[in-house]
């Protein structure tokens, strides 16, 4: 048993194993089932692979067609919003932290509502504003990062407060700044360095909820990944949920891609 | 540093991706932009290839809640890019009619609002103020009954309500009653609920029909529908492509083109319709006033209205409105009509007031009934 | 460092205006400066566009203004409705609380940048925004009526799910399928909290003759009931307002104010009443104010020994 296990602050090897067991087989379950159903040939019972094979068939082009432009613009709607994340709201709430303690309220109810009111009733009030920006900026779909820095804000503001509580903020900051370090040096090298497990855990669920987000693109009529995949799903069932798995692997890849750039940079510091 | 590095790429694809959208920009209309907002019929153009020179100069066509399996709208779509060159951007596939008039509200004024609608009779009568006249070339093909004198709005194709059920799991209904039967345990399934969809609405008005009901009045078949939900045989989830995939729903109440098309991708899903009254409804093909590309909207109607196209609603399982003068003339497809089979039998359709009615009396009746 | 500059640098707490003053230098209104961007970014994405997607509950269709929508959000179906969804919302949220907390804890002391954490990471941001179409569909795949799972627990252990009817299309279904993503949310918003759990705390709970019982229920605990407090908020507002899978799960009727927003806005047969569903997004901003003054009165009461 290592120290912390002795102390009670970890679990042990068996508790850790029962527990992400159990989890794990329970929410493998759904996705078992669809990978079940991707496979099937039809009601009479059967397995196929005819339902895979048909992805790469000859009428598939048109299919395709839009799918990878889709994609493209997903990414760039993802890097956006985490860049608003990032340049708006982390400097936000450090500012609030450390200054202005009272409203911390104010703060927490402002980031907790735009998940109350349902995207299909925040459009209407979305689209005059949205006129607004297309005249501005064009109706590219990459003006919807707008609107999504504002649909990730409960997220992110939730995985950064728990790290900015954990952290003594004030102390360190006082101490950077009795050392002679300005601002920019304190928030650049004391600060984020501290919160990155928050800022990451705050960009990979942004990352995840643009990759995932519907209602908004497709009632403002622009195509990102879902809109596109829900096109190209329509022609047949096995194909819809086929396509839904590989946008969730799609996902899952890139966090896992982020995730791996994040602790190169921290492996380098530590060494 | 890790996070420098990040910043720095940021700016840089942020910089890319609002310098590419400020070079993208939307189209400027061209001069006859102007005309083709306020034509009603092709003659304002100076006759159909001056329409389609018009069209393909504005080279794009936004479509709304056209999904490639209902109605075969994916060969329709298909075979338009292919014939005029135009660039169809279909969005929405899923949504209801009132939701397509939300977008047209939500989107005025921008180049992705919708040119054409597709709508169900209820919305479309609620909402010609948002249409714009217009006859097709073959104005005088369209029954007077399927078209609104000035072209605000025009039948386009109908499909009758079907039964579609799993042929390995359930014998073929033969009536109503049979459903009723101990065969379908926890089978029957609706596409959507009556108080909020077509399909559905339909399906009780169905059931009212061949209960020996009136169209006045859907109460037999709400009855109906409560005495199945009392046997055990409802099951209360929303019918798709999938769930009949899956074996979930093995009995589901559909337009026929939205079972045809379930059974041509799925194996085993057989359709079927009651003997006696057949119900139809009527969608209804409109085209935005304040489309953002006009000419390629009339374009759309002419070619909808076309023998071309009403041959594949055919392929799809639906009946276009034209099918009486289409098999006068011979121009029929005549293989698909056998497949799908004449619309025969005692037709009914619901009027506007009936509908109304209808509305009224399932939000009042419906939740308790199948609670 | 003199000794008279050392407490300035061993108290975290808050009511110490001085020292926050000369932390920033700057007095008087200028201080505010900073909190502009984001003041100003949110006021045009989210402000009006709440208060104008909320306001039309106020208007009648033609554009008259009219209270017949409030008034409509005490009828007894509405009411209801609002019932079941704070039921649904509080009941999932506890609970994917519990769960995620627990997932959270036995990933404790797994190396940070290891393939377990990652896993778990990207897994659980993924499946956190998972829902809608294709989540109902993975449950009727998973645990529907004629699913494998289900036949095979009827054919091995006589166990017949749906013997009190299909309660997966109902409300009792959301309670199960909504954990599908509260749970995941959980822990990617809890985890950063109980990783600043720091060792020397237990640590000096050993030396101070604590057991594994007194560090839990003494130390942390205490020190993560707020985070923990806050994800439980935020894991109630998103099932409160979860839309896209309540609507392709339960077709039939609209047992919860989402769904009842989704028959004001979208049914084909009883129309006119869009500005219904700004009442009720109306009425769900009010029930989320009262839930945030519980929270802040929560909160007060669980951080006032931190200070």
């Amino acid at each position: 048993m290592t120290a912390e296990q002795r102390l009670g602050t970890q679990p042990s090897k068996t508790t850790r194993w029962i527990i992400l067991g159990i989890v794990g087989l329970v929410f493998a379950l759904p996705i078992v089932a669809m990978i079940e159903f991707t496979f099937r040939q039809g009601l009479a019972g059967g397995y196929t692979l005819d339902h895979w094979a048909g992805l790469f068939g000859e009428d598939s082009a048109r299919t395709y067609r839009g799918l990878f432009q889709a994609i493209g613009n997903s990414v760039v709607l993802a890097i956006v919003t985490v860049g608003i994340v990032l340049v708006l709201l982390l400097p936000t709430m450090i500012l609030v932290h450390i200054q202005f303690p009272k409203l911390k309220r104010v703060l927490e109810f402002i980031c907790i509502v735009p998940i109350t009111v349902p995207a299909i009733v925040l459009v209407v009030g979305l689209a005059p504003v949205y006129s607004f920006v297309v005249k501005i900026f064009g109706s590219g779909a990459w003006t919807l990062a707008f609107a999504y820095g504002i649909t990730v804000l409960p997220y992110a503001y939730r995985a950064i407060q728990a790290n900015l509580e954990a952290v003594p903020v004030i102390t360190l900051s006082e101490a950077g700044r009795s050392l002679g370090a300005g601002w920019p040096t304190v928030l650049w090298r004391v600060l984020l360095p501290n919160l990155r497990r928050g800022v990451l855990a705050a960009s990979f669920i942004s990352v995840a909820v643009v990759l995932g987000e519907f209602t908004i693109a497709s009632l403002l009529n622009r195509v990102n990944l879902q809109t596109a995949l829900l096109q190209v799903s329509q022609s047949d069932p096995y194909v819809a949920v086929i396509f839904a798995l590989l946008a969730l692997a799609l996902v899952f890849g890139l966090l896992l891609l982020i995730g791996r750039l994040g602790s190169v940079g921290r492996n380098r510091k530590e060494s | 540093m890790f996070k420098k590095c990040n910043l720095a790429a940021l700016a840089l694809v942020a910089g890319v991706a609002i310098s590419l959208s400020a070079c993208a920009g939307s189209t400027t209309p061209a001069a006859s932009d102007v005309d083709a907002a306020t034509a009603t019929s092709a003659e304002d153009f100076g006759g159909l290839d001056a329409l389609v020179a018009a069209a393909q100069a504005e080279g794009q066509l936004n479509v709304i809640a056209l999904p490639d399996n209902w109605a075969n709208y994916g060969a329709i779509k298909a075979l338009f890019e292919e014939k005029y060159g135009i660039t169809v951007n279909s969005a929405d596939p899923d949504i209801s009619s009132a939701e397509e008039i939300a977008a047209a509200d939500n989107l005025k004024g921008q180049d992705t609002a919708p040119d054409v609608f597709d709508l169900g009779t209820a919305v479309t009568l609620a909402s010609t103020s948002y249409f714009a006249p217009y006859q097709v070339a073959n104005w005088s093909e369209i029954p007077d009954a399927n078209k609104e004198a000035t072209g605000l709005y025009v039948n386009d194709y109908t499909g009758s309500m079907s039964i579609g059920y799993d042929s390995n799991s359930v014998p073929e209904p033969k009536s109503l009653d049979d459903l009723l039967g101990s065969d379908y345990k926890g089978a029957v399934a609706l596409n959507g609920d009556p108080t909020q969809a077509g399909a559905a609405f339909a399906a009780v008005g169905l059931a009212t029909v061949q209960s020996g009901g009136t169209l006045d009045d859907f109460t037999p078949g709400i009855d109906f529908f409560q005495k199945l939900n009392a046997a055990g045989n409802f099951l209360p989830v929303n019918a798709t492509g999938a769930t009949i995939a899956s074996g979930e729903t093995k009995v589901v109440f559909d337009w026929s083109y939205n079972n045809l098309a379930a059974a041509a991708t799925v194996d085993g899903w057989k359709v079927t319709t009651l003997p006696g009254a057949v119900y139809t409804s009527f969608y209804n093909q409109a085209i935005s006033k304040d489309a953002p590309h006009p000419a390629s909207a009339r374009l759309w109607q002419e070619f909808i209205y076309s023998a071309e196209a009403q041959n594949l609603f055919i392929v799809g399982g639906a009946y276009p409105v034209t099918i009486q003068t289409l098999q006068d003339a011979g121009t029929v497809d005549k293989g698909a009509l056998d497949t799908l089979g004449e619309l025969k039998g005692d037709l009914v359709t619901p009027t506007a007031k009936q509908a109304e009615d209808n509305a009224a009396i399932l939000a009042s009746k419906w939740a308790a009934a199948i609670s | 460092m003199t000794v008279a500059n050392a407490p300035a640098l061993t108290s975290t707490g808050a009511g110490a205006t001085p020292r926050r003053q000369s932390v920033s230098g700057r007095g008087g209104i200028l201080r505010f400066l900073g909190l502009t961007p984001f003041a100003l970014y949110v006021l045009l994405f989210l402000g009006i566009p709440t208060v104008l997607a909320v306001s039309t509950g106020l208007f009648t269709e033609d554009g008259g203004l009219t209270l017949d929508n409030i008034v409509g959000l005490f009828a007894p179906n509405v009411l209801t409705a609002f019932g079941n969804s704070f039921f649904v919302s509080a009941v999932t949220a506890v609970i994917g609380a519990v769960i995620g907390a627990l997932v959270c804890y036995a990933m404790l002391g797994t190396r940070p940048d290891g393939a377990l954490r990652a896993i778990v990471d990207s897994a659980s941001s993924v499946l956190a925004q998972f829902g809608g179409v294709m989540l109902a569909f993975a449950f009727i795949a998973a645990i529907g009526s004629q699913a494998l799972l289900t036949k095979f627990l009827a054919e091995a252990f006589g166990l017949n799910l749906y013997a009190n009817g299909p309660w997966l299309y109902q409300v009792p279904g959301l309670l199960v399928v909504y954990l599908y993503f509260q749970v995941p949310l959980m822990i990617i918003t809890f985890m950063p909290a109980l990783e600043g759990l720091k060792t020397t705390w237990a640590e000096a709970n050993a030396t101070l003759g604590g057991t594994r019982f007194t560090y839990w229920t003494r130390i942390a605990i205490p020190v993560l009931a707020p985070s923990f407090i806050g994800s439980l908020l935020l894991l109630f507002a998103n099932a409160f307002s979860s839309y896209a899978t309540a609507a392709a799960l339960v077709s039939q009727g609209a047992p919860i104010v989402p769904l009842q927003i989704r028959s004001a806005l979208v049914s084909e047969t009883v129309l006119g009443r869009e500005n219904m569903a700004g009442a009720l997004a109306l009425g769900m901003v009010v029930i989320m104010v009262i839930v945030m003054w519980g929270y802040s009165v929560l909160q007060g009461r669980t951080s006032r020994w931190q200070k």
